[in-house]
């Protein structure tokens, strides 16, 4: 079954949106869930969340970065276009209840996937402090999806050139140290934002919830390519995750897996940009 | 039109031999710088010779020894007589998938061990002679377009489109169902794809096989989860299948859990053929997905995914590639087949030998492992000698690349999904092995889901008895106490092969 792209929009340089057919998905899809999708027929299987799913309209909208070989070719795709696969919906869904005051951590590309969580949480009675950081200030997206549903917003950038010059985690200091009541923290972006989010929280004893963006193939618990140690035992992300306890997650060991495949994915993707410049000229 | 007497028949045969007729297979050296297929196959003059081998038992036991009962002397008769559709066509009687069978059955603990010959010399090769006719009549395309059955009314669907799923989903077919296929993955065959290595079943067999289905009216809808994209009760009710079919395999990795073992360059089986088979790692970067390479790579278990695992790692580019298993050539689960073509291959066996820790460099990636040598000692659980640690024996040895093969448990996907489809204490479904019958009402299980890792061809043999039964069912809803009987039952409800009382005979030498 193809899946019929509907929308595509670029949110900022190297980050693009799009809508997707995918009925069977978008009927069941819950917050924090993701689905693995897959170009053409000599393509990889990628994990991507779920930014908003429409049951009604049976569509999804993801958004990713440019960073690899397969979401290059994914952002060269058009309204019109076609996937070959898209499967999930794939992971736990988050925890929802009233915890009462909630912090939303996002960074770069991570944020999209707390949209959907941002949400429901909100609707479940939570206040919402949500912290967005990007690079710089083109990199920062989707603000026009959290400013309706949050109670604070904060902007950090790492040249100042929006909100805050520094980090997401100089902006939630501030609020641990102001002595407000936080309850939970959700941290969702690089492996070394949530690292760092976890390990500012662990001293104030605020349970920190991170989302793994590990490995993955098949995405369904078949092949532990996605493996992690939380608090010494070995899970896979894509079942017992993606959302897991920030301070048991060992951060280290997910960084290092993260690069197993650096050279080989740079080979690849050398050599589609290549092949691309020739058929450009 | 011969004639099918008892006379007719032994007329027909040769002279029986003491030895097989050989199959040509690629050169070993030749054969580890590529995935294609090892074995050449018979050509008809091999096939016909290798069939008038056949002594046409009247009462034949190598069917009883096949778990889909293929009338074994019934199709080697149709060789002898060069009529090969008409041999595909008695295999097909029970078997949908005949050359796959050909190529992965363990023919020598299952019909071939039965056969009457081989309690003097080797047996019949019916394995080679079923991939051959198989082989022989796709290639020279002789097979009909099948004749679908008028539709019955009922539809049924089928999770899992390895081994169980297709023979099941081939059957129900076959008898007016409409038999719909959810696969989780991308491409359709389960194991059959995503783990048994090209060189071994190369995948265009098993597509062709699926497409023979398919035209039979199975439908296969690929990237659908079940327990995911929709569960069992819903396929019940919202989809309104009149009966479910699990054939969900034994997908899920095991680990040691020893020191080390989520370094970088350690994979499990499964992740291992998963990106070398299915996503075809080994023409990267022509395909996406990337495998890491390593000169020495060394493989833990040694079962038939294990030696696959070896031999893939050999044509991946290893210089060395070990098995390395705790117990003795004796107990090795693989099969003979498959650990001659490994040893041909230039796989090492580093054997009563168990891994205790891996270890890393700076940047996390495995560089060696530290080995303990074993010793037997008692017979355990399972009847084999039990492996004991011989102490202060422990050494390390250099390693790139490790995967584990030790073992698969099924999901717990539809356990969890679905908790009134009870599993046992391990791991697999619960299910009647008679008529595959679950404690879920409506709902069916068969192949490794139900046994935790077995066989392609027991797998199949649980579909075959599951189809009957879910067949019954169906049709027999009404009647009070249905599941209960189905859930009790100590007898399949397949129907009984009319066998013949003469007694066997003996070769002649």
């Amino acid at each position: 079954m193809p899946y019929k792209i509907l929308k595509k929009e670029a949110l900022a340089p190297q980050i693009k949106l799009m809508e997707i057919e995918a009925p069977y998905v978008a009927r069941v899809a819950r917050p924090g869930q993701f689905v693995v999708l897959r170009i053409h027929e000599q393509g990889e299987r990628i994990p991507i969340t779920i930014g908003k799913a429409d049951k009604e309209k049976g569509t999804l909208t993801i958004a990713f970065q440019e960073v690899g070989k397969t979401t290059y070719h994914l952002g060269t795709l058009e309204a019109g276009d076609e996937l070959l696969d898209v499967v999930g919906p794939l992971g736990k869904a988050s925890e929802i209840e009233n915890f009462g005051t909630v912090v939303a951590v996002g960074g770069g590309i991570g944020v999209p996937l707390l949209y959907p969580i941002v949400k429901a949480l909100k609707e479940a009675g939570n206040r919402i402090i949500m912290i967005e950081g990007a690079r710089c200030a083109e990199l920062l997206v989707l603000e026009d999806w959290f400013k309706p549903l949050v109670d604070e917003l904060r902007i950090t950038t790492d040249d100042g050139s929006r909100g805050r010059k520094g980090f997401v985690s100089d902006e939630l200091r501030d609020i641990l140290e102001s002595g407000q009541k936080v309850d939970r923290i959700i941290a969702v972006g690089p492996a070394i934002m949530m690292k760092v989010v976890s390990e500012l929280t662990r001293p104030y004893g605020v349970p920190t919830i991170v989302s793994l963006n590990s490995i993955m193939v098949d995405g369904t618990g078949m092949c532990g390519a996605c493996r992690v140690e939380v608090d010494g035992k070995t899970m896979f992300a894509c079942v017992d995750g993606p959302e897991l306890d920030g301070h048991k997650v060992d951060f280290d060991l997910l960084m290092k897996r993260l690069d197993a495949y650096k050279a080989l994915e740079k080979e690849s993707l050398d050599l589609f940009l290549k092949t691309k410049e020739t058929k450009n000229a | 039109m011969p004639e099918n007497t008892g006379e007719e028949k032994k007329r027909r045969r040769g002279k029986p031999t003491p030895k097989k007729t050989p199959m040509r297979e690629r050169e070993p050296l030749e054969r580890i710088k590529h995935f294609l297929e090892v074995p050449y196959g018979y050509s008809p003059e091999e096939a016909v010779q290798e069939a008038q081998r056949c002594l046409m038992c009247p009462r034949p036991f190598c069917i009883d020894g096949c778990p889909v009962e293929i009338d074994i002397p019934g199709f080697i008769d149709l060789i002898v007589q060069k009529d090969f559709l008409g041999a595909l066509l008695k295999i097909k009687e029970t078997n949908s998938l005949p050359a796959i069978c050909g190529r992965v059955c363990p023919q020598e603990e299952q019909c071939e061990v039965k056969c009457v010959l081989s309690k003097r010399w080797e047996p019949v090769a019916i394995g080679r002679l079923e991939r051959f006719v198989a082989d022989y009549v796709a290639e020279h395309k002789l097979e009909p377009e099948p004749v679908v059955p008028e539709p019955n009314g009922y539809k049924v669907a089928i999770v899992g489109s390895g081994p169980a799923g297709l023979t099941i989903a081939g059957m129900m077919a076959g008898w007016g169902y409409k038999a719909v296929i959810y696969e989780a993955l991308h491409e359709p065959g389960g194991v059959l794809t995503y783990g048994i290595p090209d060189f071994r079943l190369p995948p265009e067999v098993t597509r062709r096989e699926i497409n023979d289905l398919k035209k039979l009216g199975v439908e296969v809808i690929t990237d659908f989860i079940v327990g995911r994209t929709a569960t069992v009760d819903q396929l019940l009710t919202e989809f309104g299948y009149d009966a479910v079919f699990l054939g969900t395999g034994a997908g899920l990795p095991r680990f040691m859990n020893i020191p080390g073992e989520n370094l970088v360059g350690i994979y499990s089986a499964n992740e291992f053929l998963t990106r070398v088979n299915l996503m075809k790692a080994y023409r990267f970067p022509e395909y996406d997905t990337p495998v890491l390479r390593g000169k020495r790579v060394a493989t833990i278990g040694a079962g038939n995914v294990s030696m696959d695992s070896a031999r893939c790692a050999l044509r991946l580019g290893a210089e060395e590639s070990l098995i390395v298993y705790r117990r003795s050539p004796e107990e090795m689960p693989a099969r003979i087949e498959e650990i001659h073509h490994a040893e041909q291959e230039g796989v090492k066996f580093h054997l009563l030998t168990l891994p205790l820790e891996y270890k890393g460099d700076e940047k996390g990636w495995v560089k060696k492992m530290v080995l303990q040598k074993q010793e037997l000692g008692e017979p355990d659980e399972s009847g084999r000698r039990r492996p004991v640690p011989i102490k202060g024996s422990e050494y390390e040895m250099d390693v790139d690349i490790v995967v584990v093969a030790i073992g698969q448990v099924p999901t717990p996907l539809i356990h969890q999904s679905q908790p009134d489809i009870a599993i046992t204490k391990w791991n697999t479904l619960d299910a009647n092995y008679e008529t595959g019958a679950t404690t879920k009402p409506g709902v069916f299980a068969g192949g490794d889901c139900i046994r935790g890792a077995a066989t392609v061809i027991l797998a199949m043999g649980d579909a075959r008895k599951a189809a009957y039964a879910m067949d019954y069912y169906i049709k027999n809803k009404a009647k009070p106490g249905i599941w209960e009987e189905l859930r009790a039952a100590t007898e399949s409800y397949v129907p009984k092969r009319e066998v013949a009382e003469e007694s066997e005979e003996e070769p002649e030498a």
